[in-house]
């Protein structure tokens, strides 16, 4: 289908300020009579408060306020609650704060603050608590369950609750040998389809191997940082959110007011990369502490206490037996992952699991899995969160079999990948549609497979040649969202959108689907975003890859909607049926006498005057309350098009494939990324620019999870050794690849009505996983068992100590 | 660095010596705290994107702190306040400089520009922000004016630079979204060699 706007570039509406330093972010705001808040956090990996006196504080010059545990509801564990008290689980976790007419001042006064503390055992590795006798994180326990309770008031997380798991010593000590535990082991999670046993008998390569993913944290470079102030009962909160409008329920529940008391501004977002997806415990502690001390308060959160506020990636230790059949389909696949949730975070095993039922479409599969909480940083999604890492994981462990059986590493995964007939999960769920099969196949012509696999092992000094190809995926569409624009009597058409602005201009391509549908010109369309008080609809979250899918669902209902309108407003101002009347260049008229019509303009001014649905002043019944709301503010002001959407079925696969290569120096352990090229099945492109950049920042953080980045504890005191970026280690321009290529199959998923799905984050679950496939190959076909595969690892499989490197599936530390 | 001035007690410092714009009365407060016996003249001025600008700055006070605070160019972003992001990238005497890492009293007498000093008189965008507009290379654009500052820079001594030589040059400047290709390709861009 031919589109006038979707599948071409344009110049989003907020980019200029960010090239110029206007774009303004949550610290950039101020307010007169505003004070600086800080926190107080805890040294210890895990304990209580036995006593605090701040009394001291309170009485310093410039002090004026402080907010503690007293003034903040508790949720009970394992969510995080705003403030420790009882339970702290983890270092870094914020006790209390002060309010002050400088930073400095608040930052004095917490010196002056004296708490005696009492000390628990504490965990940073998993195993250490899923064995019998090991130290519990929580008091309760060491693992989710789900209960179905209510959320205590103010809080926000519901239905959870901390139990106990634990294994045998035997049955830790052959898991941590890289075998399965056995039979007698407990599971949080368990799920099998197919004959298992009867499959693998059929296989005629088959490998076991263990497997560690450290998480690592986000690192967004615009801290958490909010400032909020009250006035008549209304909180208006600047904040830093990956989404808008679908966080306003959770914000407004956590400060204890009704969502339509709260004024939520958010034009630009320093990055989320899932770790800002919903309000966060500390946002509570800026809008309680400026309504106890009844002015504005900015709580400014520094690079180390977004180390350890801000949320990092699960991690996983886990185990994996996959058989090929001789002619290269997967037969059974049998995994385990013990999964590291942090302090009151989400483990991943399960996504993980659906992953490599994706993407390898196995006759017969077993997943079991526990979810584990741990004394360090919580841990929250992050890209492709379980998918990401486990498609670092499975690239190594797939090439190991197909070695091993003799074929061709493309051709199997190209064999086993899912077309539309493909299935997710235990419950085999359905797919929206899939041509991943295609995609791999126009990767590897990109990349050249056929001549570079010949490359694999070349020698030149100490650096070897290394060839590798990975598969990324995740869901990437929801639906049931709201759309809302308004046509002025200026006959622009504002386009309202509640979705938020993490950076990758999805906003506004997503918008642009309405004005495709109403035939309008982009320059007579303005974004209305980023401020609730603006009347924004009720939009999905932006995370997941969704917001290219769902969105464009909703601007397009919202048009349709607005087009029926105008047809119906033509219709009884010049006779006949809507079928009569078509719409172009921003006028409704007559098909068969195009002179009989109105100009948008003149069609919002009839749309005030008739009223009623017209201009707002009625609404679907089904619309969201913030929706709702949203309509009854622009009543009167033109013709509005809002509906909510339908509901559609089925998973919407977002899948890619990434072929590496690079030039690994056997001396040094350090290697070159000298090309990368990367193809899409995501649907129609509606935006190429915007695209690329999630094709090229994906791999970015691709080489990040598999080469570089990852958590590190010092298990005697439980003190984290990488809270800054360079510890971390973020990749920089030189750690990335010289040359990277993207392209996409560019066929339309059947149920976006312009065809489009997300892609931000299968776009980092390929790269990762080529690079690790890329760095076995180099290395003969060697299986480092673990991610990121760093430089001293490799130099120590170089040296024959493997034993440094993956004993013992160690996490959590180098 | 004096051993009174020790590395910890300076980042310390540094950090929390961001006193508030919009509350004079906290922010004179403070430097009444801060005022050290013997220090230097506090109240100073500076060549901030062309225009000298008199301001009280504390002794220990970063310039980062100094744009963003007193100053209200909020352009310059904190993104570390330990030199390790190049978010606060400003030049001074056009080589670059994390802002975040240099005490403002070091600059007096010298040529400042941060990212609001780089429109033309007449509001006309300058080349590297047209190109970075035209190559989509920001993303979330929190680390965009110093990846733009720091291109700045390097055109200057080097109008015509390899890929290769770009890379190096914007090394110092993270890009937590993973723009850098979009970021390299606008540095060809202002640099003529991509059109």
């Amino acid at each position: 289908m031919t589109y006038k706007l979707l599948g071409k570039n344009f110049t989003p509406p907020d980019i200029e300020g960010k090239v110029t330093g206007d774009a303004r972010y949550a610290e950039d705001f101020k307010k007169e009579g505003m004070v600086f808040a800080r926190l107080l956090t805890s040294p210890l990996p895990a304990g209580r408060i036995v006593s605090i006196d701040y009394s001291e504080a309170l009485a310093m010059e410039g002090v004026v306020g402080i907010l503690t545990t007293e003034d903040l509801p508790q949720p009970a564990a394992p969510a995080n609650p705003s403030f420790a008290s009882d339970e702290i689980t983890f270092l870094g976790q914020p006790i209390l704060a002060v309010a002050a007419v400088t930073e400095q001042i608040a930052e004095n006064a917490l010196e002056k603050i004296r708490i005696e503390f009492e000390r628990r055992p504490f965990v940073v590795d998993p195993l250490d608590t899923l064995v019998e006798g090991g130290p519990n994180p929580y008091l309760k326990g060491n693992t989710l369950v789900r209960t179905g309770g209510a959320a205590a008031a103010g809080t926000t997380q519901s239905g959870t609750d901390v139990a106990e798991i634990k294994w045998s010593r035997d049955a830790i000590n052959a898991f941590r040998a890289g075998r399965d535990p056995g039979p007698n082991v407990p599971w949080g999670n368990e799920w099998v389809f197919g004959e298992l046993d009867a499959e693998f008998a059929q296989c005629t390569s088959i490998v076991e191997e263990p497997f560690v993913t450290i998480g690592q944290s986000h690192h967004a470079l615009e801290s958490r940082t909010g400032m909020a102030y009250w006035e008549n009962g209304r909180c208006f909160f600047y904040g830093s959110l990956q989404s808008h409008t679908i966080a306003i329920p959770a914000l407004a529940g956590m400060l204890g007011i009704d969502p339509a008391n709260l004024v939520f501004i958010n034009e630009n977002t320093g990055g989320g990369f899932g770790g800002k997806i919903f309000p966060y415990p500390v946002m509570a502690v800026t809008g309680h502490l400026a309504r106890k001390i009844n002015r504005p308060v900015q709580l400014r959160i520094t690079r180390e206490e977004e180390f350890y506020i801000g949320h990092a990636r699960a991690g996983m230790q886990g185990w994996m037996k996959l058989g090929l059949k001789a002619d290269g389909k997967v037969g059974a696949i049998d995994m385990i992952v013990i999964g590291d949730a942090g302090s009151g975070g989400g483990a991943s095993g399960p996504g993980a699991a659906n992953f490599v039922s994706l993407m390898l479409q196995p006759n017969a599969m077993r997943f079991r899995g526990v979810s584990l909480y741990t004394n360090t940083t919580p841990r929250a999604a992050q890209r492709g969160p379980g998918e990401n890492e486990m498609a670092t994981a499975l690239s190594p462990i797939l090439d190991k079999a197909i070695r091993q059986a003799g074929l061709d590493p493309v051709q199997v995964r190209i064999q086993n990948a899912p077309d539309s007939s493909g299935t997710i999960g235990p419950q085999r769920g359905e797919l929206t549609g899939s041509w991943f099969p295609q995609a791999i196949a126009q990767g590897a012509e990109m990349f050249n497979w056929e001549e570079r696999k010949q490359l694999s092992g070349r020698r030149n000094g100490t650096k070897v040649t290394g060839v590798g190809v990975g598969m990324g995926y995740h869901s990437a569409g929801a639906s049931g969202f709201d759309g809302l624009l308004r046509i002025g009597t200026d006959g622009k058409v504002y386009l309202h959108t509640g979705v938020g602005n993490l950076g990758t201009y999805s906003y506004a391509a997503v918008v642009r689907a309405a004005a495709e549908a109403l035939k309008v010109d982009w320059e007579n369309c303005e974004i209305v975003r980023g401020d609730s008080s603006l009347h924004l609809p009720w939009s999905t979250f932006q995370a997941g890859s969704n917001t290219m899918f769902t969105e464009v669902r909703t601007n397009n209902a919202a048009a349709q909607d607005a087009i029926r309108k105008l047809k119906q407003i033509a219709a009884t101002d010049f006779g006949g049926d809507l079928a009569e009347y078509d719409i172009d260049g921003q006028r409704v008229f007559k098909i068969s006498d195009p002179a009989q019509g109105l100009t948008y303009a003149a069609a919002a001014q009839r749309a005030i005057e008739l009223g009623g649905e017209y201009s707002g002043q009625t609404y679907p019944e089904d619309l969201n309350a913030i929706t709702s709301r949203s309509v009854q503010g622009l009543a009167g002001t033109g013709l509005i098009g809002v509906a909510k959407d339908a509901r559609h079925t089925g998973t919407v696969p977002s899948m890619t494939v990434g072929f590496m290569q690079i030039e690994l120096d056997t001396m040094t352990g350090k290697y070159d990324i000298v090309d990368y090229a990367c193809v899409a099945d995501c649907g129609t492109v509606i935006h190429p620019l915007g695209f690329s950049q999630s094709m090229h920042g994906g791999s970015v953080w691709g080489v990040g999870l598999a080469g570089y980045e990852r958590l590190v504890y010092d298990t005697q005191n439980g003190l984290p050794a990488n809270v800054g970026l360079y510890q971390a280690k973020i990749p920089t321009y030189l750690d990335v690849p010289k040359n990277t290529q993207h392209g996409a199959t560019n066929i339309p998923d059947p149920q976006s009505p312009v065809g489009s799905r997300g892609v931000g984050e299968p776009s980092q679950g390929c790269a990762c996983a080529a690079l690790a496939s890329a760095i076995s190959d180099a290395m003969g076909g060697h299986h480092f068992s673990r991610a990121p595969i760093t430089a001293d690892m490799i130099v120590n499989h170089v040296a024959q100590l493997d034993h440094f490197n993956t004993g013992n599936l160690k996490t959590n530390t180098f | 660095m004096t051993p009174r001035l020790t590395r910890r007690r300076f980042i310390k410092s540094v950090i929390f010596s961001g006193a508030a714009l919009s509350s004079g009365a906290g922010f004179y407060l403070a430097s009444a705290q801060s005022r050290a016996a013997g220090g230097v003249e506090r109240l100073v001025s500076l060549n901030i994107n062309g225009r000298t600008r008199r301001v009280d700055v504390m002794p220990q006070e970063t310039l980062a702190h100094t744009l963003r605070y007193k100053l209200g160019l909020t352009g310059t972003k904190i993104g570390c306040n330990r030199g390790e992001c190049g978010s606060c990238t400003v030049t001074i005497n056009d080589v670059t400089h994390y802002s975040c890492s240099t005490l403002t009293h070091s600059v007096k007498g010298k040529e400042v520009m941060t990212i609001e000093g780089l429109r033309g008189a007449d509001g006309t965008l300058h080349a590297v922000q047209q190109a970075f507009i035209a190559e989509l290379s920001p993303q979330c654009g929190f680390c965009t004016p110093g990846q733009i500052m720091a291109t700045v820079a390097l055109l200057k001594t080097n109008p015509r630079p390899t890929r290769d030589e770009a890379r190096q040059a914007l090394s110092g400047n993270l890009c937590r979204c993973g723009a850098y290709d979009h970021y390299l390709n606008g540095v060809m861009r202002a640099s003529g060699q991509l059109s």
